[in-house]
């Protein structure tokens, strides 16, 4: 038999049945479009994560205040006190390194702010000009922290989105005067609001010199020290640098803790790959599921068509004809199936964009391909077993069953 | 050198415990442009011998010869070859593919020798013509009399213009004068030269052939006619 010939006998045998043809193709489809949609929202919230990883800064080294000897990422070490502290001359002494292009030191506490009458709680956050760039924020009104000596405390201040809007009611605020503990500041900006990034909400934050954030909570210690290399392939030599650095700083010993960002970044990344692929993988159940399905309707159509293989074989069907013939009906109702249920996983996906436009859910291309190779995998594995029966049928018993 | 020879062909069935003979070392000869009935009761293996004689089934001792070529060793496919190529058979209940329209089920036999589409549509409209139903082409079984019906399987039948045309009841599920038009298609196309082989019990038709093989018990009781 010619192949186009079989194709066109599979396909007039697949419409010949609408109901049965149609329900396969669902179940089929059904089965992809699981696959193809969960795999979507998982990598979507892959990307997401990630994203808001970048959006601290690229090519980041962050600095802590003492030293744990496992290294790698543990959300502990935000937290952590330190015996020896981290200074604003530690931090500056960082810039010598040549593989550094910007330092921010960090200096977190909270306070009260006062401003038009209202009072409010604040986190208040010490750092320098270079923060805005490092972290990627960008400004409402105004400008950010002026970049001068890091040891002056000028009687600025830059305020988050929520606080503007809770103490100015969205109205002017730069110019304005505020109270910080006992401090009265200029607000000089407003930054945009940027949401949740890590472990601290830009919003709500009020910005001052290092310098003022040191003299409010009388300190000399710093809570970070973010520190940004020249380059990603830069980020592991840059760490080596500056723990040598602190190292020569503190008599010798590191006392220190040095995560980069991109670290952090691959572990979620692989995380958050690895749950994509097992909700992936539970879904692809549905298509092993799907294939069975497949090998009992194909059954039941070899016993219908019974007469009708009989008739292929009396006619001089050889009995790999026959297999051909419904193998390619099989495939033809895996392959419409796949096609199908991958129209409707990227509908799926494109309906969570849609509604959730944060979460990037788009179908990697591992699972779009893992999905259409299983469906039809499946499908031509579980055909094999009918097309033998059918091809196994003897003309005799066949033509007299009618 | 005969078209047909059977020597000694045995058939036997197993119904549980108990073995059935069906055919008993069978001796037949059969010349090229014959037309004969096998006739019998049922259960005499008038069937058997019919599937036998279309390939359809295997002896368990004997020989086939057909056109001098002994069949009875040859592979499922290479049967299957000489089937399609030398053999058209007839069935009571037609067999058409129901959703397939009458050109194309006379086309079957032609698609699966790979014949190319042109030539096919040119040698069904042949047949088609050949058994009167040029204007049915497209039409599919269930919009087809039963008679009409029936000359699609003919056509089908001689489609690859085989050596023999083997016919089971062809006229079993016709009424009378339907039932007669089949039979004279079937003998005009044994008079232009195809052996025509046709098991009935209906003694009129039984009649109408030149040569009759009476069945009975798995053994041919008699054979009437021989080289008339």
């Amino acid at each position: 038999m010619r192949a186009t010939d079989i194709l066109r006998f599979a396909a007039r045998a697949a419409l010949g049945y609408p109901l049965r043809t149609a329900m396969l193709v669902l179940a089929m489809a059904i089965g992809v479009a699981a696959v193809v949609a969960l795999a979507a929202v998982g990598d979507g919230m892959r990307r997401y994560v990630v994203g808001q990883f970048a959006s601290l800064g690229t090519n980041l080294v962050i600095m802590l205040p003492g030293r744990t000897e496992t290294s790698g990422f543990q959300p502990g070490r935000f937290v952590t006190n330190t015996p020896r502290e981290l200074t604003l001359d530690d931090a500056a002494a960082l810039m010598r390194s040549p593989l550094v292009l910007r330092v921010a030191p960090l200096s977190v506490g909270s306070s009260e702010v006062a401003a038009n009458g209202r009072l409010r709680d604040v986190t208040v956050l010490g750092t320098t000009g270079s923060f805005m760039v490092i972290r990627r924020l960008s400004l409402a009104q105004g400008r950010f922290l002026p970049e001068e000596g890091w040891q002056r405390a000028g009687a600025v201040a830059v305020i988050g989105a929520t606080v503007h809007h809770e103490l100015f009611d969205d109205g002017v605020a730069v110019g304005q005067t505020i109270r910080l503990g006992d401090r009265r500041l200029r607000v000089v900006g407003v930054m945009a609001p940027s949401g949740q990034g890590l472990d601290m909400n830009t919003d709500e934050l009020v910005i001052v010199p290092v310098a003022m954030a040191q003299e409010i909570f009388n300190t000399r210690s710093l809570f970070r020290v973010l520190i940004e290399t020249r380059g990603r392939d830069l980020i592991e030599s840059a760490r080596e640098d500056l723990a040598r650095i602190m190292q020569a700083r503190h008599d010798g010993e590191l006392d220190v803790t040095l995560i980069a960002q991109d670290a952090v970044l691959s572990t979620f990344d692989n995380i958050l790959v690895a749950l994509t692929m097992s909700v992936a993988g539970i879904a692809a159940i549905s298509l092993v599921v799907a294939g069975i399905l497949v090998m009992n309707v194909m059954l039941v159509a070899v016993s219908q068509r019974t007469a009708e293989i009989g008739l292929l074989k009396a006619l001089g069907a050889a009995d790999r004809d026959i297999v051909r013939i419904f193998l390619t009906e099989t495939a033809l109702l895996s392959c419409s199936g796949a096609l199908l249920g991958y129209g409707l996983g990227q509908a799926a996906a494109w309906f969570v964009r849609l509604y959730k436009p944060e979460l990037p859910a788009w179908p990697p291309a591992w699972a779009v391909v893992a999905a259409l190779g299983m469906a039809l995998g499946s499908g031509l594995l579980f055909g094999v077993m009918p097309a033998r029966r059918a091809a196994a049928l003897d003309p005799i018993l066949a033509l007299a069953r009618h | 050198m005969a078209q047909i020879e059977l020597e000694g062909i045995t058939r036997t069935f197993s119904l549980g415990e108990a073995r059935v003979l069906a055919l008993s070392a069978i001796d037949v000869t059969i010349e090229k442009g014959e037309y004969i009935a096998i006739m019998g009761p049922s259960g005499s293996g008038k069937s058997t011998l019919l599937h036998l004689l279309g390939m359809l089934d295997r002896p368990d001792a004997g020989y086939y010869r057909l056109e001098g070529r002994n069949v009875t060793t040859l592979s499922a496919d290479e049967l299957a070859a000489v089937r399609c190529q030398r053999i058209g058979f007839v069935f009571q209940s037609f067999h058409l593919v129901p959703r397939l329209t009458a050109g194309e089920n006379i086309a079957l036999p032609l698609v699966l020798a790979g014949t190319p589409p042109d030539v096919r549509a040119r040698r069904v409209r042949k047949a088609l013509d050949k058994v009167g139903l040029a204007s049915r082409a497209g039409h599919r079984p269930d919009e087809l009399s039963g008679g009409q019906r029936q000359r699609v399987a003919i056509a089908r039948a001689i489609i690859m213009k085989p050596a023999m045309l083997l016919a089971d009841e062809p006229t079993g599920n016709l009424d009378r004068h339907t039932g007669q038009e089949v039979t004279e298609l079937l003998e005009a196309l044994n008079a232009a030269g195809t052996t025509l082989i046709i098991v009935t019990h209906d003694p009129e038709m039984g009649l109408r052939a030149r040569r009759r093989l009476m069945m009975r018990d798995g053994i041919l009781n008699d054979d009437m006619g021989k080289g008339a």
